[in-house]
């Protein structure tokens, strides 16, 4: 039966988590993600699901413990946050280069130091070039409706590529929505029963070897073979949310347009922002000014053309970007030099500047965001702009 | 460019679908010190064969025959355990010139 109840985000995950009923769970808990796992062992406790979950001493040792139960041949998930997925780092590669379809709830939190719980996107903006798939929610529903798809494009054949999805921490980690539930049957059959794709480590009759020294005879190989299932996830994606609409009415694609057809200027920003922004696209827009929004929800692999594409009409666009690659560019953050790149390569003339906002969970109002589209108007009328990047609510 | 498969043609993942394989990686080339054995002194206890890390000790009707230098290593463990002091470690530079 479906179910209408007033969850939290990591709640609307771990329900997803009992639909999919995976086979193994091993994790750690780290604030603000630790109630999604939590949630999830009471229905371990309960005997609502059939899952091994195993409580390790790090999340050095979940991933770890992933990675083996993957490889063995489990449909296989767990959970982190900051400190805990910076942990994990060394078996990031691992999980993503032994093409192990693992999926991975990362509740945003702003990594150390100085030490900070709250929500920035540093932390899953460290891993982007670990091999995982990226995708960004921004809220509770798309959350778990990003959970359930994960486990689709992750053990297709054509990607095989662990798959993380992302929430804000405590902004959607922690408040209560209103989150519409699939029927359990409707995700299992959505998911499937899971036959993995390849030998695994208990197939006695075809005996596999996993992670054996690759060096310079194969490794590059290798790593070309990782490009490839990447380069077939964006189709993938699309697939499995095309399939995930007829089934919930919910539809998802590479990024969320919204108003933005006819705009004259857009920001672009990642996450529960871009809720935000979307009150203060409707607030301008009934005063006649012509705002748009683009929110990305696939961040890897990034879809550069379909972006540059969304984009090009306009006339000037702002990114937000809730962490900062330090030493960039500016010291720009990551998804500000995204778009540039897709800009030059699929084109589009407009500036385009960047917004460092929200770091370690501090607070983005209306009012700032409104600044930026006024920001974004000054750059129309003067032709200059004055800054490529700044720092929205910081004091000086 | 090294010789070998392309990436289309091995499996994923760096994963080994067959079992037993490891003979096939010849790890003689690692060798800086080859063992030389002097029949005369040799006992045929085989502590050699029972130490040998890489199963490189060759043994017919349980004698000690000589060595595998396609996956010995060098590593001297076979010379060191060996009670007559038969086998001495001789630098690999000696058989070059030898050629």
């Amino acid at each position: 039966m479906r179910e209408i109840m007033a969850l939290d985000g990591n709640a609307a995950v771990a329900h997803a988590m009992r639909q999919i009923n995976p086979d193994v769970v091993a994790a750690y808990p780290i604030t603000p993600q630790t109630s999604t796992v939590q949630t999830f062992s009471e229905f371990v406790a309960n005997g609502l699901v059939k899952t091994e979950f195993i409580t390790v001493e790090s999340e050095h040792s979940a991933m770890s413990a992933c990675i083996g139960a993957a490889a063995a041949g489990a449909r296989v998930m767990t959970a982190t946050s900051s400190a805990g997925l910076a942990f994990m780092w060394e078996v990031l590669y691992i999980a993503a280069s032994y093409r192990l379809p693992i999926v991975m709830l990362d509740v945003n939190r702003a990594l150390s130091g100085p030490i900070n719980i709250h929500c920035d996107h540093s932390d899953t903006m460290g891993a982007r070039e670990a091999g995982w798939i990226q995708i960004f929610s921004e809220n509770a529903q798309e959350s778990y409706d990003n959970f359930i798809q994960a486990v689709r494009i992750a053990e297709h054949p054509d990607v095989l590529l662990p798959v993380m999805v992302m929430h804000d921490g405590f902004i959607t980690s922690h408040a209560m929505e209103r989150v519409e539930l699939l029927s359990d049957e409707e995700v299992q059959s959505f998911v499937g029963e899971y036959k993995p794709a390849m030998p695994t480590l208990l197939d006695v009759h075809n005996p596999v070897t996993y992670g054996p020294l690759d060096f310079y005879d194969y490794y590059f190989e290798h790593k070309r073979q990782q490009v490839e299932g990447m380069a077939h996830a964006q189709e993938v994606i699309l697939e499995v949310a095309r399939e995930y609409e007829k089934l919930s009415g919910r539809r998802y694609g590479l990024f969320e347009a919204y108003r933005l057809e006819d705009a004259e200027v857009a920001i672009v920003v990642l996450s529960s922002t871009a809720g935000t922004t979307k009150a203060v696209v409707d607030k301008l827009r009934a005063q006649g000014k012509k705002v748009g929004l683009l929110k990305p929800r696939v961040f890897r692999p990034f879809p550069a053309k379909e972006l540059a594409d969304a984009l090009r009409h306009l006339k000037a666009v702002a990114v937000m970007d809730r962490s900062i690659s330090f030493g960039a560019m500016h010291n720009a953050g990551p998804l500000y030099l995204e778009v540039l790149s897709a800009q030059r390569i699929y084109g589009g003339n407009m500036p385009v500047v960047d917004y460092i906002f929200g770091l370690g969970g501090r607070d983005i109002v209306p009012a700032q965001i409104e600044s930026v589209y006024d920001d974004l108007f000054r750059i129309l009328e003067t032709g200059q702009v004055e800054r490529l990047v700044t720092y929205l609510g910081v004091r000086e | 460019m090294p010789k070998g498969t392309g990436w289309k043609d091995i499996p994923i993942g760096g994963l080994i679908l067959e079992a037993g394989n490891s003979a096939e990686y010849k790890t003689g080339g690692w060798r800086a010190f080859r063992p030389v054995r002097d029949a005369e002194k040799c006992i045929h206890c085989l502590f050699c064969w029972i130490y040998c890390p890489d199963s490189s000790i060759l043994v017919q009707d349980e004698k000690m025959v000589g060595f595998d230098l396609e996956h010995c290593k060098g590593c001297g463990v076979c010379a060191q355990v060996c009670p007559t002091k038969c086998i001495t470690m001789t630098p690999e530079t000696e058989f070059e010139k030898e050629k």
